[in-house]
């Protein structure tokens, strides 16, 4: 399976889905105003992987901003994600960084953590 | 003649740091949010301050921009006006306030201010749980907007929506919002 790899802008994130790895990132800053349309592609290469995953998937979110249009397609990976998790066969694990001083990044890290059910790691990085 | 020093007294004595009026397109909102980032790294802010004012421009930007009432492709010149908006912001003392004023319909007045009244009479948990809920229902608005960046607006400036309506005709109401940071 191919990796998804899309550059960051001014107003998204990179993008980067490895399946061979079975590490998925998403870093930067999502603040588009059609995240539908930016986020169909990730949750199209979900959906694939999800049929022969890794037996460990390991994912990594490391956002400086992220607009609510955002927040609820960040919510569909997500979800999509829950569904690969699987115990033995297949275990996800969601690293949710956020800077030492952020607390809304810290406290919308608690908000998904409190809505999906994945093991949800919360990693405070240092400016 | 129109009388721009009083235009600029005005904005001088509220300390607005930028301000726009006109028609929102996507390329404008990438503009002022690389101006007002600029602007924000040059007053040395501290980070905190700076993401939180970043973050709330960025939802009442796009709520001007995913919330008109006005086909986008009617080009008539009644639909060019009420297409208009303006947006401000600026510092007084150690305070930001960020402006916005855009055209709505009339029937959607009222929904408009139950939904902004329901959030000010929140606390920071309500508003938490509030926001989960909206998050996890699965519906995305016909605009795309989702439904919760008022609510966004409200837990990140930790402060009420102080917000107006103006009855213009009898097919339009301008909204108006101030945030206010600190």
């Amino acid at each position: 399976m191919e990796t998804l790899l899309i550059e960051g802008s001014a107003k998204t994130p990179t993008i980067k889905f490895d399946a061979e790895q079975g590490v998925i990132e998403i870093k930067g800053r999502s603040i588009p105003e059609n995240s539908i349309e930016f986020y169909k592609p990730l949750i199209d290469w979900l959906e694939k992987y999800s049929a022969k995953p890794k037996p460990s998937t390991t994912v990594n979110i490391q956002l400086e901003y992220f607009n609510t249009s955002s927040s609820k397609c960040i919510l569909d990976v997500f979800k999509k994600l829950e569904s690969i998790n699987k115990g033995g066969e297949s275990q996800v694990i969601i690293n949710w960084h956020y800077e030492e001083d952020d607390e809304d990044m810290s406290e919308a890290g608690e908000d998904y953590q409190a809505i999906i059910n994945v093991p949800f790691k919360m990693v405070m990085v240092e400016e | 003649m129109l009388d721009i020093y009083e235009f600029y007294d005005k904005m001088e004595r509220n300390k607005i740091m930028l301000s726009f009026k006109g028609d929102i397109t996507s390329e404008l909102l990438t503009s002022i949010l690389q101006i007002m980032e600029s602007k924000l790294d040059n007053l040395q802010e501290e980070p905190k301050i700076k993401k939180k004012v970043y973050n709330v421009l960025v939802e009442c930007l796009q709520n001007l921009y995913h919330h008109l009432d006005v086909d986008v492709n009617d080009e008539s010149e009644k639909a060019k006006k009420y297409r208009s908006a303006i947006f401000m912001i600026g510092k007084i003392g150690t305070e930001y306030n960020i402006i916005t004023g855009n055209y709505i319909l009339n029937e959607n007045v009222e929904p408009l201010r139950l939904k902004l009244n329901k959030i000010n009479v929140m606390s920071k948990d309500e508003l938490k749980e509030y926001y989960k809920e909206i998050l996890n229902n699965d519906l995305f608005s016909e605009k795309g907007g989702g439904g919760l960046g008022m609510i966004d607006i409200a837990r990140k400036s930790g402060q009420k929506l102080n917000f107006n309506f103006v009855g213009v005709d009898n097919q339009y109401s301008f909204f108006s919002l101030n945030i206010k940071i600190s």
